[in-house]
């Protein structure tokens, strides 16, 4: 974190990674512990790893950063659990085929592709997607959308503050 | 959206970095202190004999009382709007507890008996009660529209403690018109009029800090 600050992309995407992962079992434990499948850990992991990114500033760093990523993890994992809560067990399924077949590859997302950046305004989706889904740099965006590349990196910085507000309002 | 894919998103978005927490709760309050300022010029002005009582200790050890609210405040906010709580948020209170407790102690061994009960009602005491809630109502605002982004461990509490920073800015300001300086007014009446700006904020905090 302390090199993600002082401007090191690589050090950060490594961060991420682990913390990730380290979410992922985390919230399936968590999920397990309220009798509920795994399939909705990635949820909790992305919106985890969206609040982690966007909230990176409450981070005191003489602090270790390990009690401060379990305080947000904690708080995600009992919110998304009051937001769902037993509503939907009814719907359990629409989601035969995962309880039936889960697949391992962590990747059982419940709030698709499609639905999340579906909420996104058009510029924000089409940034979102270039940068997210193909891999482009903000320059090679901004070159291909027409605009400069702060203008792009401030774009994609908006449209990750509004899906952090969608993950929130999620039923 | 893979998890994978948003990571991504999140790399590019690295040099987008936030303002450092206690860089807005300074620009928040710079930005609420000076439009509650000009509300005081226009509503209340400094007292008249301003230049005298800046030279007697007990108008200094208000100041210092008033100034020290503002800064255990401060960190007492700084250290409720992170996620991972403080073992013991009280103790930052504790500097401000004792000395008031000081404060009180030596105004009660100077002043007589017979005295106490008029130092203690003074003779402002409704203004300071609508004064310094009206004061702190621009800080608390300009407070909470620059740590919407925090992540409190409680939203109420740290409401509250904004509650109690904006309260602290307001008299502060008030102190500076208020002709009562006995130690002992000052307990009473500055104490009682952050009650409702500290209710406001834990009320408003548990709506607006939620994240």
């Amino acid at each position: 974190m302390r090199l993600a600050r002082s401007g090191d992309d690589e050090a950060y995407r490594v961060l991420l990674g682990r913390v990730a992962v380290w979410l992922r079992a985390v919230a399936r434990r968590g999920l397990a512990r309220a009798g509920r499948g795994p399939e909705e850990s990635e949820d909790i992991v992305q919106e985890t790893l969206l609040a982690m990114h966007l909230k990176r500033e409450s981070w005191d760093d003489s602090q270790p950063l390990e009690p401060w990523l379990h305080a947000i993890a904690r708080h995600k994992m009992i919110d998304h659990l009051r937001r769902r809560g037993f509503r939907d067990h009814l719907d359990i399924d629409a989601y035969a085929d995962t309880l039936a077949a889960p697949s391992d590859d962590g990747d059982h997302a419940r709030t698709d592709a499609r639905r999340m950046l579906a909420s996104l305004p058009e510029r924000q989706r089409s940034i979102v997607q270039a940068i997210s889904i193909e891999g482009a740099s903000a320059r090679d965006v901004g070159a291909r959308l027409g605009m400069s590349e702060g203008a792009v990196r401030v774009t994609l910085h908006r449209a990750l503050k509004s899906l952090a507000v969608f993950y929130r309002k999620e039923p | 959206m893979k998890t994978d894919q948003l990571l991504e998103a999140l790399v590019a978005d690295r040099d987008a970095r936030p303002r450092s927490l206690t860089g807005r709760l300074r620009g928040a309050m710079a930005v609420g202190i000076a439009l509650s300022f000009a509300l005081f010029l226009c509503l209340l002005g400094f007292r008249h004999d301003i230049g005298a009582a800046l030279t007697t200790w007990r108008f200094e050890l208000k100041i210092a009382i008033v100034g020290l609210a503002l800064v255990v405040a401060f960190r007492l906010c700084r250290a409720l709007l992170r996620p991972v709580p403080p073992a013991h948020p009280a103790l930052y209170l504790l500097p401000l507890a004792l000395l008031l407790a000081a404060a009180v102690a030596l105004e009660l061994a100077l002043v007589p008996m017979s005295a106490w009960e008029t130092r203690m009602i003074g003779t402002n005491s409704m203004v300071c009660l609508t004064a310094v809630p009206v004061l702190s109502l621009a800080p608390l605002a300009a407070l909470f529209a620059m740590v919407r982004t925090a992540a409190p461990a409680s939203p109420r509490r740290a409401g509250a403690a904004l509650g109690l920073l904006a309260a602290s800015a307001g008299a502060a300001l008030y102190a500076f018109h208020c002709f009562d300086d006995s130690p002992l007014f000052v307990l009473v009446w500055y104490c009682l009029a952050t009650f409702p700006v500290i209710l406001l904020g834990a009320f408003a905090g548990g709506r607006l800090l939620r994240w």
